[in-house]
């Protein structure tokens, strides 16, 4: 009954929500920028915010303008737009694959990456950050046109699908870890797990914008086939009988995931557990229909990984946890909370 | 003729599972599609519906080569029930039976009254109005049916495909289901087990055996004790009722 009820309330619940979520989103970006080594009062923050956007001309420390406007800023709203781009995607394959444990990088996109990540650290491919994010995009994209070319173009069923990113993600593992042991110093393995594990610390705003970008775009893409999507509930085949053009459709959104995934963690390493977990917490809150669930799982995700940021900077000190890891041990806990009180009740 | 199939085939690598099957319906006609299991009943109900390709051969609803057809165009026409459907999602019924708007509705566009009324009166037709809230999962088995034909109503098609639509249903909504589909407005094939329901509610019959045709007619004329003993394997001796159509009474030997 109260699943049926949340899907009734619909638009009025929804705004709601996503009404608060800005709220809160707003919140948790200015606690990110004020928070850190350097502590910086929410009152510097809003001036040093307001003085990189040129509205206003507030004299304060060159220092602290430059900590707020050039690193933390930048930093928080990728981190925003990363959870938001990864909750996207996790709602996106759950459906596609009719999986509940379908997330961004079943498709072994991120076993992709790495490899082309670890190939640019340890064998000196080019040189550089922009060079390291080409290489993880390049590398992401090969193991999805494995994956696409081993499943048909993903027409062979869910299924298949999966078992063609499960066999994917092993060899590009494989591949890298090869590379690794191989080749590496013990220096470079550092490098490359920590990368692996996700980091927000290198991001500036050219990453800004190129994300702003892509993960608008993906919304967008999604929102217009949120319907179409709500028809894979019964399956491909129902789906069809539905009007659905079942190929095309999957196809675009396979390409959209791929895409959204591979900019994320060609940027920020591979962040784990927002994708999985996110989509369910969203569902919980708006119900299974796309055209809600989408946006909350948006906004969700854009809260839970700036929040999962400032917490890798504050836990230890002196040190930066990397942020796949906080994103777990946070994320756990809120997750068994979702099971256990979703559970149904007999 | 609402429908014309005209020599289809479609089989897996060497297997034939459809064979060279032709038949027509005619606008508001009810067809029987009995046979054996793994007959191809499903197989043929899947190829009239244009949810899979046949190797050979065409379909034509309404005067259209449904290869032709976009499939959107073609669910706003054509409506098929499963044989059995299934889901993880906890959509609730109406929100089920709202899917069955899709091929009417634009990607952002919202509910307009039209839409409400088809989906209410879908629902009052098989009965399911007092569950609308409910969650799908908590469905019995037979509900789950009903709100999956309704479903297919809620597409207000002119034709309908129902593979084996009487599953899971008692007595009292098989016949009631059969009837909803017989009264409407509506051009049907209907995969069927239950003979004397077929004998009841179908205008004319098609037997499948293998993949082929191996009769089509009238209720009379097709449900013979020959051809019972031939295709089904069975002995039973055919009565014909009061109302005209033939009773059938399988024997135990
Ligand atoms: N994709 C497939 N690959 C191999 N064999 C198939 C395939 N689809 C159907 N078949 C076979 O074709 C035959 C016909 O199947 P179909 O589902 O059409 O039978 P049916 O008449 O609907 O049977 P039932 O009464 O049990 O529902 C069966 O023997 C089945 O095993
Ligand atoms: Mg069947």
């Amino acid at each position: 009954m109260k699943i049926a009820d949340r899907n009734e309330a619909g638009a009025g619940w929804l705004a709601i929500l996503l009404g608060i979520s800005m709220i809160v989103l707003v919140v948790s970006v200015a606690l990110a920028a004020a928070i850190g080594d350097y502590s910086i009062g929410v009152d510097t923050v809003f001036l040093a915010v307001t003085n990189g956007l040129g509205l206003t001309h507030a004299d304060i420390p060159p220092i602290e303008q430059s900590v707020v406007w050039d690193l933390r800023l930048s930093r928080a709203l990728v981190a925003a737009l990363a959870g938001a781009g990864l909750a996207i995607c996790g709602v996106i394959l759950q459906a596609l694959l009719r999986n509940a444990l379908a997330e961004p990088f079943v498709l072994g996109v991120s076993a992709g990456a790495s490899t082309g990540a670890v190939a640019v650290i340890v064998l000196g491919i080019g040189a550089g950050s922009v060079s390291l994010s080409l290489g993880a995009f390049a590398g992401a994209f090969c193991a999805f046109g494995m994956v696409a070319l081993l499943s048909n173009g993903a027409t062979s069923g869910p299924n298949h699908t999966i078992l063609a990113g499960v066999a994917a993600s092993q060899l590009f593992n494989a591949l890298t870890a090869y590379i690794v042991t191989t080749s590496g110093n013990a220096q470079q393995a550092r490098d490359v797990m920590f990368w692996l594990l996700g980091s927000f610390g290198g991001v500036r705003w050219p990453d800004f914008q190129l994300l702003v970008i892509v993960v608008f775009l993906g919304l967008v893409i999604c929102l217009l086939m949120a319907r179409s999507l709500d028809a894979f509930t019964f399956g491909d085949e129902d789906a069809a009988a539905l009007g659905v053009p079942v190929a095309r459709i999957r196809l675009i959104l396979f390409g959209v995931t791929a895409m959204v995934t591979a900019t994320i963690v060609s940027m920020v390493g591979t962040i784990g557990f927002v994708g999985l977990v996110v989509p369910h917490a969203a569902r919980y809150l708006v119900g299974p229909l796309h055209l809600r669930l989408l946006p909350a799982s948006a906004a969700i995700g854009a809260i839970f990984l700036v929040l999962a940021d400032i917490a890798s900077r504050v836990v230890a000190d002196q040190q930066t946890i990397p942020i796949g890891v906080v994103t777990a041990m946070v994320g756990v806990p809120f997750f068994a909370i979702i099971l256990y009180r979703a559970k149904p009740q007999q | 003729m609402t429908i014309v199939a005209k020599d289809l085939v479609w089989g897996v690598r060497q297997k034939t599972i459809v064979d060279s099957v032709s038949l027509t319906v005619a606008k508001g006609e009810t067809l029987g599609l009995i046979g054996p299991n793994g007959s191809g009943k499903s197989s043929l109900l899947r190829l009239l519906a244009g949810l899979k390709q046949p190797q050979s051969g065409q379909v034509e609803i309404l005067g259209q080569d449904i290869a032709r057809v976009p499939r959107r165009a073609l669910a706003r026409q054509v409506a098929f029930v499963q044989q059995d459907t299934t889901t993880d999602t906890n959509l609730s019924v109406r929100d089920v039976v709202r899917l069955g708007r899709t091929p009417h509705r634009s990607a952002l566009s919202g509910w307009t009254e039209t839409d409400r009324a088809v989906v209410l009166a879908a629902l009052e037709r098989v009965n399911m109005n007092g569950h609308i809230a409910q969650g799908w999962q908590t469905l019995s088995g037979g509900e789950r049916q009903r709100v999956h034909i309704a479903r297919a109503l809620a597409q207000t098609p002119q034709v309908m495909f129902l593979d084996e639509p009487t599953n899971h249903l008692d007595i009292h909504h098989q016949i009631e289901i059969l009837r909803v589909i017989r009264d409407l407005e509506l051009t049907s094939v209907i995969a069927l087990h239950d003979l004397n329901l077929a004998a009841m509610f179908c205008d004319r019959i098609v037997v499948l055996d293998g993949g082929t045709v191996r009769a089509c007619g009238t209720p009379e004329a097709v449900l013979t004790q020959q051809l019972l003993r031939d295709v089904f394997k069975v002995e039973a001796d055919v009565e014909c009722s009061l109302t005209g159509s033939p009773h059938i009474r399988f024997r135990a030997q």
